[in-house]
């Protein structure tokens, strides 16, 4: 894999993630923002259920014929001028743009916002290269000025505050005066435009993602609110889209039903600003768009999620609603997953790509609290997704010998239900005993990392769930 | 080749060989019939509540909008539009026959040339393919008449849409432009408000790299889109 994987030290980044003040308030800032808009978008469309139901649908039902849409995308592609360029590996795809850019004559390319981009590490291949990418929209924008990578797949810079950018502004505009005012977050925002829009005239050729591609019609599409991508794919003499497998859906009523979900779960938006459907190249009485139109077709490992339990993860649209719906998330932020996808996808999908002997810790990283799931618009059961991911972890032995002999002590208690049960009677009332009159534990004994970040309730009297379940039942009986 | 690796590790992880021709016969038969699904039913109302439908959401979106009586009125109604903004008389025009028929002497101060956007244009008035109520939704297909740069390239896009283009859902669009224009054309854009960010502190900020406004001119050529507070309107569609 190209791109550092810090994934393996999950741990220590997050403790560090925990302690940057800087972080945490970016995390503060941006929670909720994206969960009230969400939510009353959802609100406004009383189907949106039942068009969950039929992404899930659609999804399943490309993924059981995916050779077939693949080849039927690919063959639509050709007809309409473009040309496909199949990828099995990253260094596949790398090596297929470098050279659609050096055939070119590429000295700069703008880029559209693609998580494909980032998995491939398009980037520090062009500029070994010789070629220098320009990310264009503006979250990303401020990432490579910062030689950072996204922490969120839709808002690449949710760690950032206002006060990074005008600092991060100040430093690589050099040539603008220093004692410049940013009297608004729009004035940031206008000093981008005026920027890069230099930037788009002169790009030889536009690199964007790919939200879907419709096998009927061989076109790819990008969904965008700044227009950055439109002018990325439009105005370059060669236009390359790159986009991974499970991108493709059949038809463009199949693609319309997933995008009514898409802009409502990821922004909270009705649809977004700019959903732009690119179909070949340039015809001959158009007056503009690229004369060159390429896809690079990624695979990079999803072919082998087929027919295993983690096939439900490629139905995925990349909306973000389960990152931002995530309490691990949100105390943490992305980079602390270590790879190109965070929260509750990127647990299950970095493990799937990666190696689960590098990205065990993820699928760890849960608290099981299921809102990723209940929140997803194609309904991927993500928390059973993580739990296989633990027991694959575990059969492979790359669980710490500690936590084995734990869960071996608990296994025993648990297949004993009246040890069990004796067990968690004597443990509830000493707790109970000890922590009278206090609410709360602070601290407890051998459990000093589990209460450091939370408190531990005292158990309330009248013994515990199993005893007061036992009880009531006896109670309706009589 | 990499093209055959990908299809066999497909058909190995699904437990299968290439699909049988019945098989494919069928999935082309679902792309020829292109089904549609569930249609929300916001936007399946009576024609004249459908054209205050997109225009609310235009609106609901950062857009604005008015409504004019004929294409005659355009002329007038852009001026003013420029006029109130602040905006210099000037604009690129789309090719379109029905933008060029327009007598645009009407408002001899007013400069229009017809071509692609340029990056030095400050404004452009875009020729609507069809409107979609549902979200207020523009759809502009790209061509000769109707080129994609005057959607991204002004900082304020004008778009003259005649109300017998508006439809309810997207997928009524799609119909009309396979029932049209046959085969895609290169570019098909959706654009639904003026172009914004929100990747400063996850705070919406309109005015990104695409127009900073977005204005309709919706031309009332439809007898039956007129007078919204009739409840006997005939539906539309």
């Amino acid at each position: 894999m190209p791109v550092h994987i810090t994934s393996p030290r999950f741990k220590e980044n997050a403790a560090r993630a925990l302690a940057n003040p800087g972080l945490q308030k970016a995390l503060g800032t941006a929670k909720g923002a994206f969960l009230q808009r969400r939510a009353a978008a959802v609100a406004a469309l009383p189907e949106f259920e039942q068009l969950r139901d039929i992404g899930r649908d659609i999804k399943n039902h490309t993924l059981a014929h995916l050779d077939f849409y693949l080849e039927t995308y690919a063959a639509n592609v050709e007809r309409a001028g473009g040309t496909v360029h199949w990828c099995s590996t990253a260094e596949e795809a790398r090596a297929a743009v470098l050279a659609i850019c050096q055939a070119a004559g590429a000295r700069t390319v703008t880029k559209g916002k693609s998580m494909i981009s980032e998995e491939i590490a398009l980037n520090a291949h062009l500029e070994a290269n010789g070629i220098t990418p320009v990310e264009t929209d503006l979250g990303e924008y401020i990432i490579q000025l910062r030689h950072e990578h996204p922490s969120h797949i839709i808002a690449p810079a949710f760690h950032l505050n206002r006060e990074d950018w005008e600092a991060d502004f100040r430093r690589a505009h050099t040539d603008l005066p220093a004692d410049r005012v940013f009297a608004e977050r729009r004035d940031i925002l206008t000093e981008a435009r005026t920027r890069l829009r230099e930037r788009f005239l002169a790009a030889d050729v536009g690199i964007t993602g790919a939200n879907f591609l419709v096998a009927e019609t061989g076109s790819s599409v990008i969904v965008t609110n700044e227009g950055n991508g439109d002018l990325t794919q439009t105005l370059p003499r060669v236009h390359i889209a790159i986009a991974s497998i499970e991108k493709v859906v059949p038809t463009l009523e199949d693609c319309t039903s997933l995008l009514r979900l898409l802009a409502r779960s990821a922004t909270g938006q009705d649809f977004s600003v700019y959903t732009t459907f690119s179909t070949g190249a340039r015809r001959a009485a158009d007056l503009d768009g690229p004369q060159e139109y390429h896809v690079v077709l990624l695979d990079n490992g999803r072919s082998n999620m087929l027919g295993t339990e983690f096939q439900d993860m490629l139905r995925c649209i990349r909306c973000a609603a389960c990152m931002n719906h995530c309490p691990v998330y949100g105390a943490v932020g992305g980079h602390a997953y270590g790879w190109v996808y965070p929260g509750p996808m990127g647990s299950v999908l970095t493990p799937s790509l990666v190696g689960v002997d590098k990205a065990g810790h993820l699928p760890n990283a849960s608290t099981f609290c299921g809102r990723c799931e209940s929140v997803c618009p194609v309904k991927i059961p993500l928390p059973k997704l993580m739990r296989h991911w633990r027991e694959r972890e575990f059969e492979r032995h790359l669980t710490p010998a500690s936590v084995r002999a734990n869960l071996g002590l608990w296994a025993f208690l648990a297949r004993r239900p009246g040890l069990y049960r004796l067990a968690t009677r004597a443990a509830a009332g000493m707790l109970g005993l000890l922590g009278r009159g206090k609410g709360a534990f602070r601290s407890m004994p051998l459990a000093g990392g589990w209460t450091a970040g939370r408190d531990l309730p005292v158990p309330e009297p009248g013994g515990t769930f199993m005893a007061r379940h036992a009880r009531e039942q006896r109670a309706r009986r009589r | 080749m990499s093209r055959d690796q990908i299809l066999g590790a497909i058909r190995r992880g699904l437990k299968r060989g290439p699909l049988p021709a019945d098989q494919r016969a069928m999935l082309d038969g679902r792309l020829a019939a292109h089904p549609r699904h569930l249609i929300p039913a916001r936007s399946r109302v009576p024609r004249a509540e459908q054209l205050a439908l997109l225009l609310r959401n235009v609106e609901k979106e950062f857009g604005s909008a008015e409504r004019v009586p004929d294409l005659a009125a355009v002329p007038a109604a852009i001026a003013d539009y420029l006029a109130a903004q602040n905006l210099a008389p000037r604009f690129v025009l789309a090719p379109h026959p029905e933008l060029l028929g327009i007598d645009w002497s009407a408002r001899p101060l007013l400069e229009h040339a017809a071509r692609r956007a340029e990056p030095t244009d400050q404004v452009s008035v875009q020729h609507g393919y069809a409107g979609i109520a549902e979200t207020g939704t523009l759809m502009l297909p790209s061509g000769a008449t109707r080129p994609a740069t005057l959607n991204i390239l002004a900082e304020t896009e004008i778009v003259v849409l005649r109300a017998s283009r508006v439809v309810g859902a997207y997928e009524e669009a799609w119909d009309l432009l396979r029932a049209e224009l046959g085969a895609m054309p290169r570019n098909v854009m959706f654009v639904t408000g003026p172009s914004r960010s929100a990747d400063i502190e996850q705070t919406l900020e309109l005015g990104a790299h695409g127009p900073r406004r977005l204005h309709v001119v919706l031309v009332d050529d439809d007898p039956a889109g007129l007078g919204a507070e009739d409840p006997s309107a005939p539906p539309g569609v």
